[in-house]
């Protein structure tokens, strides 16, 4: 295949995921709504939130770090979407997979906070700098157990390639990581709610009470671009969740189904939880999923697994 | 209370006594005994707590009148201590080593009647005010409409009606009397 | 027309700023706003839909008005349906609601908020108190007419409006956004120094920049 063909494979993977990715979001939004009691905005609100914010006329930037902060944190969506196969087996949803990449992968999703962090830092508003250090010291602390978790996929399946862990649930779902390695999935799952920062772990943005964190002083097209990568992040991390544990799909048909129940997760968990303090949030990372992730590789790599 | 009474009036020249209901009294002191009376009260009687520490204007005779309010949490009775100071030469010793946060009345007393508190931490910073340069507002001699006429753009076409009157002209013309009476007879 | 003489009319342009000390002036923009004429009438009027069915408006509960927002945020009249959001920040706010009576220390937060929105910006003036000082007319540190210091796209009135009425307001502000007719960031630019002759008539002690970027 060409390199021309993949780039041009990449651009529809892309815009299909960030098209999924803000739909779910605006699913999110109505069955939040509905939770309250509320009919809640149309599902493709998030698409019209995009078009306003880019529309605007006039925009405010704080300096050159501050232009890059949305360009980092897009970069690492799109980093992070780009090295996981989509669809196991298709061609135009196969991306740049390669052997390794879910380490690349695994820095990709760091990636684009520390680049956020440096973007936001500059916009000089006070209540920046504290999203910023709530955000990386929970993502510090939900990367361990996530960590954890992709260490014991890693010993089990013996490799660090997203598509030959796929290859290796096939046939059947007794096969997935999630009847084989069951603590693994825990300890990543719990880190996923982390990570989609809906509500017990929504210190980084906290709109009541930090209003809206990090990107506080990001208007426009700027906020645009953290919207849209918002979608494409979230698709990302649910196709890359999809892979490692409950076995990868074969269309795209199979990838929505899936996804979206791993997604509905962190939204059920989301509307039935208030917010944690943030050293709540911290410790609970470090406490329970943390343990998961130990007890599974112990079970992978010394007791051998059930295979 | 007559018992409180009885002994406050032992300790200070009590100028007037007025009982509004069985749990709030009005007592009048001198100017210079109220920081006694107040410690007294704070201290003994369980008059713990400053509700608030307002101000009116008497223009006529020349004086304004301080209201020290203070609850008792135990008995439920509320106490205003009253104070009578002079209009020209506006001033009160401060009590904010009795109650902390009473520098923030004593600040807006001086912004809004220039009541001045020698001593009170922050009591010339504006308050609610920023920039004020007229008399101050709340004092009777002041006049707000004409101060607002000049100062705001008043929008033409205002009209005032009197609210019994419009809703008897508008809304019940059609009835023979107005809502009241026949609210009696049903 | 040489170069030094366009230097001097581009100083003259400048805002003096001069409400804040010397020694800081380095730290604001002493520009004025400029006016962005729309865009071709076609993609201004896809903008415009979209703009007018994705209104974030300002959490800035300016005055007793504010309390009608909560009712109009909760399951009762929810509305989100309508495509109405609260953003806590002005920068990414679109419109701004003036919650009924505004004393001139608000009036000064809120010209700084208002102006630190990015455009294209509306407001919506609820209660009478915005109107003509409503029950406030006669007071010495309310404002009676609120356009004379913000431009004013909607006006709801009412003491209080209820929230019905906001939504009405809401639909009438969607209305005009769709005909291209919210125009009031450009307004402020042409009116500039109106407004600020206006806004500094009341507000004595003005320590802060002549335009808040």
């Amino acid at each position: 295949m060409s390199l021309a063909t993949q780039i041009f494979y990449a651009v529809i993977s892309v815009t299909v995921a960030t098209a999924y990715g803000l739909t779910l979001g605006g699913i999110t939004r109505k069955i939040y709504a509905r939770v309250h009691g509320r009919f809640g905005p149309p599902v493709w609100q998030p698409f019209l939130d995009i078009i306003q914010t880019s529309g605007r006329r006039v925009s405010v930037s704080h300096g050159n770090m501050f232009l890059l902060g949305p360009v980092f944190r897009l970069a690492g969506g799109l980093g992070t979407y780009l090295f996981i196969p989509v669809i196991y087996g298709s061609a135009v949803f196969s991306n740049f997979s390669m052997a390794g990449d879910l380490l690349l992968v695994m820095y990709f999703v760091f990636f684009g906070q520390l680049g956020m962090a440096l973007g936001a830092g500059q916009g000089g508003h006070p209540y920046s700098p504290i999203g910023i250090a709530r955000g990386l010291a929970q993502m510090s602390t939900f990367e361990l157990p996530f960590a954890l978790a992709v260490i014991a996929v890693a010993i089990q399946y013996n490799s660090l390639n997203i598509t030959s862990i796929v290859a290796a649930q096939q046939g059947g779902f007794m096969n997935w990581t999630l009847f084989t390695n069951p603590l693994a999935v825990v300890a990543a799952m719990i880190s996923l709610l982390g990570m989609n920062m809906h509500s017990p772990f929504s210190i980084v943005l906290a709109p009541q009470e930090i209003p809206i964190g990090p990107p506080i002083e990001m208007n426009s097209g700027f906020l645009s671009i953290l919207q849209t990568n918002r979608g494409l992040f979230a698709a990302a991390k649910l196709v890359l969740f999809m892979n490692l544990f409950f076995g990868g799909a074969t269309n795209l048909l199979e990838m929505v189904a899936k996804t979206f129940f791993i997604y509905m997760f962190s939204v059920f968990v989301g509307a039935a939880y208030p917010r944690f303090r943030p050293e709540q949030s911290f410790r609970f990372f470090l406490k329970w999923p943390t343990i998961a992730g130990i007890l599974s590789i112990i079970y992978i790599a010394y007791l051998g697994g059930t295979s | 209370m007559e018992q409180l009474i009885r002994k406050i009036k032992g300790m200070v020249s009590l100028k007037a006594y007025i009982k509004q209901r069985d749990d709030l009294h009005f007592i009048t002191v001198k100017k210079e005994q109220l920081e006694l009376i107040l410690s007294h009260l704070k201290n003994n009687e369980g008059f713990t707590h400053l509700a608030f520490l307002q101000a009116v204007d008497f223009i006529e005779d020349g004086k304004f009148q301080l209201t020290y309010m203070l609850c008792n949490y135990e008995t439920n009775v509320n106490l205003g201590v009253l104070v009578l100071i002079d209009r020209d030469k506006a001033e009160m010793n401060s009590i904010h080593s009795l109650w902390a946060h009473a520098w923030q009345y004593q600040r807006e007393l001086f912004e809004l009647y220039g009541i001045d508190f020698p001593g009170s931490p922050r009591v010339h910073e504006s308050f609610v005010l920023e920039g004020w340069d007229e008399i101050p507002p709340m004092r009777r001699d002041f006049d707000t409409l004409e101060y607002s006429d000049q100062t705001f753009y008043q929008r033409p076409g205002r009209s005032t009606n009197d609210p019994a009157e419009y809703m008897k002209e508008k809304m019940y013309k059609n009835y023979a009397a107005s809502p009241m009476i026949r609210r009696d007879n049903e | 027309m040489n170069k030094k003489h366009m230097d001097e009319i581009e100083n003259q342009m400048k805002l003096a700023n001069a409400g804040i000390p010397e020694k800081e002036r380095d730290l604001f923009a002493d520009a004025r706003p400029v006016k962005v004429d729309p865009f071709n009438k076609y993609y201004e009027g896809f903008l415009n839909w979209a703009r007018s069915r994705s209104l974030w408006m300002l959490a800035f509960g300016t005055g007793c008005g504010a309390i009608e927002l909560r009712p109009l945020m909760t399951s009762r009249y929810d509305m989100s349906r309508y495509g109405i959001a609260p953003r806590p920040t002005p920068r990414q706010a679109s419109v701004f609601i003036i919650g009924g009576y505004s004393s001139i220390k608000t009036i000064k937060r809120i010209v700084r908020s208002y102006e630190q929105m990015q455009g294209p910006k509306y407001v919506i003036a609820l209660g009478s108190c915005t109107i003509n000082g409503g029950m406030y007319y006669d007071s010495y540190n309310t404002i009676n007419r609120l356009d004379y210091y913000i431009p004013v796209d909607v006006y709801i009135a009412g003491c209080m409006p209820r929230p019905e009425a906001l939504i009405a307001g809401f639909n009438r502000l969607k209305e005009k956004i769709r005909a291209g007719e919210c125009e009031g960031m450009n307004e402020y630019t042409e009116k500039f120094d109106w407004y600020k002759s206006n806004q500094k008539q009341i507000i004595k002690d003005w320590n802060m920049p002549d335009y808040n970027w």
